[in-house]
């Protein structure tokens, strides 16, 4: 677990550094200007994220909540 | 009286009804009137925690940033994504805490950690103070919203009234409960009308989303991206950080960390939140088709955008309904925040002051602080002026300004003392009250520095100043501590 916890920094350096390049209008993204698609990419890619640590952060497997 | 108005009333009565209806069979001490008795499962506390990305700020002022500013605006999707990651290891731990030292409050957080109620004060007073204009905020966009969906017939002070009227009711009556089910009616309205607005709307007047944007950008070269200088990438990605370290230092929000069963709920909706919050991206999209449709709104009245292009689009009942969601926007951010100022009031402040009190006598005494606080709101809705302005800014960066003291108190062996706490807290608001009050940006202190550094979001500073006042102030109390352990405890 405590090595996949860092896999949660991964969007931090995307989201942040990466608008440095993606600060551009076309190509679009899925229909919305680049910057606009690239922020809403990194909305997804956090979820997968913190659904993998979800699924194996072994706190998450005591009891139902 | 038209169908929009009818719409508005039905609404307004439902909310005053099920937040007085929420009380039912609760016996209401201070535990279940501010934390819901720590009773609430996911779907509340997801609801109450979703609340604070849907307020008026949001719903009129997301797609007014859309149809004024453009590119900045996404920020907003940014910072919610970084603060929601964050929530998964920090939440479950204060919350845990809170439980064990059966916590009612954000101030009691630090008075517990800290071991001083004077520390309370000062994170209570900080925190009222951020968050006046914040409600002050809400009740200028309700007012907003009833007097543009109601056609005029119903000016915007007197909605005001009756919208803070309903707030005081439900919350003296149901606390926290009261916020919890219209925060159901709200999500529900809001999502409906999100989603048919920002679709309707682009295909409507421009075939597409994507139509739409390429018009703009036909129109306004660039307005999609950031600019070069001023909110330019630097500025973006230093106000999406801070404010995703600020997202959870406001005391209304911290307290609803509180009102959850177990901590396996933050954990959960960690998961959900960051796509929840797509939604804005609808709310984006209506501010952006409004700028070739809605001419001519400039400065604070970019944020009639919303309700503009949708009154010369639909017919009354359409707009009721998206003034019905507007108001509860409001209703719910401002329920929480009544709650919130009035129990550290009663419980940080006044309590410390007045030991004796009985904890009867402090629930009783929240609880009549709610009409207080709301008048206080109403007085500087009215009469703040531009005062209110720089309050709003700096409402955020104040909060933020708790953040350090929080995260160090949550680490096994914390080096930060009772003196490094107050002097980082207390040092890091004054910078953040004299960088507001005389408009200093980074670029005007440090005029030398590369224009990269200089569109830095000006809180940068006053969190520098917080975090080496706080290392310097602790270091220098823990060694003398260590010399005069006498002295220490005499304090």
């Amino acid at each position: 677990m405590s090595l996949i916890k860092w896999l949660a920094l991964i969007p931090f350096i995307g989201l942040l550094g990466g608008t440095y390049f993606a600060n551009k209008v076309t190509p679009y993204l899925f229909g919305m200007p680049f910057l606009l698609g690239y922020c809403v990419i990194w909305v997804v890619i956090t979820t997968v994220i913190m659904v993998v640590i979800y699924k194996l952060d072994p706190k998450n497997r005591e009891g139902d909540a | 009286m038209n169908a929009a108005l009818i719409i508005i009333f039905a609404v307004m009565v439902m909310s005053i009804f099920l937040g007085i209806r929420a009380k039912k069979g609760k016996d209401m001490d201070l535990e279940q009137w501010s934390v819901g008795g720590r009773g609430f499962g996911t779907i509340f506390v997801f609801l109450l925690m979703a609340g604070e990305i849907y307020t008026t700020f949001t719903f009129l002022g997301g797609s007014g940033w859309a149809y004024g500013k453009g590119g900045p605006t996404y920020y907003i999707i940014g910072y919610g994504c970084l603060a929601y990651i964050m929530s998964y290891f920090l939440l479950p731990k204060i919350w845990k805490y809170a439980k064990e030292n059966q916590l009612l409050s954000q101030s009691d957080f630090f008075v517990s950690k800290y071991k001083s109620p004077y520390l309370g004060i000062l994170v209570s007073l900080v925190g009222v103070v951020a968050m006046i204009p914040y409600f002050v905020l809400q009740l200028k966009g309700l007012g907003i919203i009833v007097s543009e969906s109601s056609y005029g017939t119903i000016s915007s002070t007197v909605a005001i009234w009756i919208g803070l009227a309903v707030v005081t009711i439900y919350v003296m009556v149901s606390g926290i409960h009261g916020s919890a089910w219209t925060a159901v009616a709200k999500d529900i309205l809001i999502l409906v009308v999100v989603l048919f607005l920002g679709i309707y709307l682009p295909i409507h007047y421009y075939g597409g989303i994507q139509p739409m944007f390429e018009a703009v950008e036909a129109a306004k070269p660039g307005f999609l991206a950031l600019p070069d200088s001023g909110m330019s990438p630097s500025w973006f990605v230093t106000t999406v950080l801070l404010t995703a370290l600020g997202f959870y230092m406001w005391p209304h929000t911290f307290g609803s960390i509180y009102s959850a069963q177990n901590e396996k709920v933050f954990r959960k909706n960690a998961i959900f939140m960051p796509i929840y919050q797509l939604v804005l991206l609808f709310v984006f999209f209506v501010g952006f088709a409004a700028i070739l449709q809605v001419k001519g709104l400039t400065g604070a009245d970019a944020d009639l955008a919303l309700l503009r292009l949708s009154i010369q689009t639909f017919d009354p009942w359409v707009i009721g309904v998206i003034g019905a969601a507007g108001i509860l926007t409001a209703l719910v951010p401002g329920s929480m925040i009544l709650m919130a100022a009035s129990t550290i009031l009663a419980k940080n402040v006044y309590k410390v002051v007045k030991p004796d009190l009985s904890d009867a006598q402090v629930t009783r005494t929240a609880r009549y602080l709610v009409p207080v606080v709301a008048l206080i709101a109403v007085f500087f809705t009215f009469k703040g002026g531009n005062t209110l302005v720089a309050l709003l800014l700096m409402g955020y960066s104040l909060v933020t300004q708790l953040f350090p003291t929080l995260i160090f108190s949550l680490m096994k062996n914390n080096f930060v003392t009772k003196a490094g706490a107050f002097a980082g807290i207390g040092s890091g608001v004054a910078t953040v009250a004299y960088i507001t009050i005389t408009g200093k940006t980074v670029g005007s202190i440090f005029p030398f520095l590369p224009q990269a550094i200089q569109d830095f979001n000006v809180g940068i500073i006053a969190m520098i100043v917080n975090l080496i006042v706080l290392f310097v102030v602790s270091a220098v109390t823990k060694s003398s501590a260590v010399v005069n352990t006498k002295t220490e405890k005499a304090l």
